[in-house]
């Protein structure tokens, strides 16, 4: 539909680079990209995938405590209908297939916090032949240091990514652009579910 | 009763299987033959040791043996529950079939199935033997044996 | 032919059980589905239980752990003695003392040594309040699986008060390292007691609005009544352990069958249900809630009478340096002497156990003389209850299954280890 008939001239409008201009106006000079920012910094859902032992802090976090839904995160069951990862310490062989399987399935943009020193670089496991490092496995926008972080740290976390989507506008630039520009595509080393022959 | 009336105990119990007897702080641990393992064991079920704690097996490279460990005791017998007795038998390392004593105790059955992963030891008998805990490509090292080592960063870079 | 009972059949007489609910199932080559149940599912985790579904009644579950499996077993063998304690610790980490406790306890036995009676104490001290937050941690989490969003808000509220004590004693919200070698950590602070037993007064009013809000909910009890029943002679046979087993009609608690540190001082009872379904589960654990209010209350005053004493064996405690002594007289506070990097342990083997939140937790130790032990193993609670899955869920039906698995309280990284 987009070509042209030889001699310059094009009969049929590039529907492609019509809706991208269409984008970059709606986005970039009408401001829209702020909302969608604004949309999704607010709107941070982490999928409930318990890792590891951090998980004890994680649920503590969304205690009447600390009561992390003051910040719009809300942890949800289903990994269709969340946009964050929220990694709670050591990734084990097994869990990093289920680790990758949920993060495949999440629609983006999608974002991924990596919570306690195992989530880092393993931690006190840090020569278990059983783990995996979880930024093989995800591409990590935040690290949470501590043994377990404490709840505190799980807000901060959340903050400090609300702030970075508007800041850098993560949430815009991949409607513009159609993937994030900022983070590269991990494409884990090994197949990590190579293990499983049910 | 105390920790010696219950080595007694267990030495007339066993009575021509008995290798060895240790008696130390709450703990008894009796040592039999692998061909002998199951009578042992059916006579101490019906002795009221009715559930195991835990199968263990321990390298020993230098002697060339593994021990077989199955920790046992008692919910329905009070004063056998103040106890463990060890139901230890050994094999030579380079032999990898024993027989299952999930015939004896349903309680055996997942904690034989972790000595399987972690040493190569295929429990002749158990019906369901497959690796519990670990990814299968990550059970055939043979992780708990002794000369599959982890490396450890020492405090101080030498 | 039943599935419930494959494997046991024959050796445990079951003749008596046949008119339970869902007892006898069919099991059929066509029709059959399985169902893949986790790791990410909206309760705790960590675990994928496969099951074989003819229609809605599950025929074959196979519990597939080892989703949190780290390898500590073997990761103790190369590290010095005392770092196993932060190491087996992880296992889990809201019941930290408990956990660590048995394998304190088993290097003192083969180093031939036992702590001052403050210390032990101490020792009792952390482990019931951190049994106490392990099960409202487990009743926040059973309120997840049954969808009652108030059983997960209001435990999880009270288990900030438990946790905030043990913040006070230790140091630490959830990884304590509270009892090492031959003592404690610390000293408990000025004014604890008198906070605790503030916390004991608030808990059992507590207690009483959880009663009518969750166990005595008509809703809540038809899901759970003769759901997952385990009679006490399979339960016995399955080798299962702690609440779960006392509620089947077993008295074993290893406080009471093999005390340790002081509980052959305090007064206690073991409370034991005869129905073995998941109500009694439930209110098993409630139960033990009192019991632990009740042993605090008593260590409370014990502490109250014996201030400033020692809460260091001799043996570690005459190496310190001066400047450490001084430290404990102004803040309480013991300071890892240095002795420990490069302990030896005597040759020989220990087993020692203690009854966690979630039940029994043994700790084999081997020492072969060296810095480093040279084999540990560990079995938890949640790892003999796991096997619960394998021969309880044949026969319920699938909405059966998130309750059966709350109301074992299984965690799956103590589980995996």
């Amino acid at each position: 539909m987009s070509k042209g008939n030889g001699d310059g001239k094009v009969y049929v409008g590039n529907v492609d680079v019509a809706a991208k201009k269409a984008r970059k106006l709606l986005l970039g000079k009408l401001k829209l990209g702020k909302l969608v920012d604004w949309g999704t910094a607010f709107s941070l859902w982490p999928v409930h995938l318990t890792t590891s032992c951090c998980g004890c802090e994680f649920a503590a976090a969304w205690s009447p405590r600390y009561d992390n839904e003051q910040h719009g995160a809300l942890p949800w069951v289903g990994s269709r209908q969340t946009n964050m990862i929220l990694i709670e310490g050591t990734v084990t062989r097994k869990m990093a297939c289920a680790l990758r399987v949920v993060w495949e399935q999440m629609p983006q943009p999608k974002f991924a916090i990596a919570m306690g020193a195992c989530a880092l670089d393993g931690g006190i496991f840090y020569n278990s032949y059983n783990i995996v490092r979880p930024w093989e496995v995800v591409p990590v926008d935040i690290y949470i240091p501590g043994c377990p972080p404490r709840p505190e740290a799980v807000a901060r976390a959340i903050i400090e990514l609300q702030r970075k989507i508007r800041r850098e506008g993560l949430a815009s630039k991949f409607v513009e652009e159609g993937w994030r520009p900022d983070k590269e595509y991990v494409k884990p080393k090994e197949d990590l579910c190579a293990w499983w022959k049910g | 009763m105390s920790i010696d009336e219950l080595a007694d105990m267990v030495r007339n119990l066993l009575a021509e299987y008995v290798v060895n007897v240790e008696v130390g702080k709450d703990l008894v641990h009796v040592e039999v033959k692998e061909e002998n393992v199951i009578e042992a064991a059916k006579r101490m079920k019906e002795a009221g040791f009715d559930h195991v704690k835990d199968v263990t097996a321990i390298d020993y490279p230098k002697e060339g043996i593994i021990k077989i460990i199955y920790h046992l005791s008692s919910y329905s017998k009070k004063e056998l529950s103040r106890y463990v007795v060890g139901l230890g038998y050994s094999i030579p390392r380079d032999k990898n079939s024993v027989p299952s004593l999930y015939g004896v105790w349903t309680s055996a059955d997942f904690q034989e199935r972790e000595v399987y992963e972690g040493f190569g030891i295929v429990f002749e008998g158990h019906p369901d033997l497959r690796p519990l805990l670990l990814a299968p490509t990550v059970a055939e090292l043979k992780p708990l044996r002794k000369d599959f080592i982890v490396k450890e960063e020492p405090i101080f870079k030498k | 032919m039943s599935a419930r009972i494959s494997g046991i059949s024959g050796k445990v007489g079951f003749n008596d059980l046949k008119q339970l609910p869902g007892f006898w199932t069919r099991k059929l080559g066509k029709d059959l589905y399985e169902v893949f149940i986790g790791p990410q599912h909206p309760g705790s985790g960590h675990m994928r239980i496969i099951i074989r579904v003819d229609g809605d009644v599950i025929v074959e579950a196979d519990p597939d752990m080892g989703y949190v499996h780290r390898t500590m077993e073997k990761l103790g063998e190369g590290r010095e003695w005392i770092k196993g304690i932060p190491l087996y610790e992880r296992m889990a980490i809201h019941d930290a003392c408990n956990v660590t406790l048995p394998y304190v306890e088993a290097v003192e036995k083969l180093l031939g040594i036992e702590p001052p009676l403050r210390a032990k104490y101490l020792r009792v001290l952390l482990c019931e309040i951190n049994r106490i937050a392990a099960f409202l941690y487990g009743f926040g989490i059973f309120g997840v699986f049954v969808g009652h969003s108030t059983m997960y808000m209001w435990p999880f509220g009270d288990r900030e008060v438990w946790v905030e004590l043990a913040d006070w004693l230790t140091g630490a919200r959830l990884t304590h390292s509270y009892p090492i070698f031959g003592g404690v950590r610390r000293d408990a602070p000025e004014g604890f007691t008198d906070s605790l037993r503030k916390a004991i007064r608030y808990m059992r009013k507590r207690l009483e609005e959880y009663r009518k809000i969750y166990v005595d909910n008509p809703v809540i009890r038809a899901r759970l009544e003769d759901v997952g029943v385990i009679p006490r002679n399979l339960a016995i046979e399955l080798g299962i352990t702690g609440p779960n087993l006392r509620a089947s009609g077993v008295e074993y608690d290893v406080r009471y069958n093999a005390p340790y540190e002081v509980y052959d001082e305090l007064d206690f009872e073991i409370p034991v249900f005869q129905e073995g379904d998941s109500l009694a589960r439930v209110w098993q654990r409630v139960e033990e809630i009192k019991q632990s209010l009740h042993i605090l209350e008593q260590v409370a005053d014990w502490l109250d009478k014996h201030k400033g004493e020692q809460i260091m064996h001799d043996r570690f405690w005459k190496t310190a340096p001066p400047l450490y002594k001084k430290v404990f007289q102004e803040t309480g506070r013991v300071k890892l002497v240095p002795v420990f990097a490069l302990l030896k342990v005597p040759k020989g083997k220990a087993y020692a156990r203690a009854e966690t939140a979630r039940g029994e937790i043994s700790y084999y130790v081997e020492s072969n003389g060296a810095n480093k032990p040279y084999r540990v193993r560990i079995v938890s609670a949640s790892a003999r209850n796991a096997i619960v899955f394998k021969y309880i869920l044949p026969g319920h039906r699938v909405m059966d299954l998130p309750t059966i698995y709350g109301s074992i309280d299984y965690f799956p990284p103590e589980g995996d280890r």
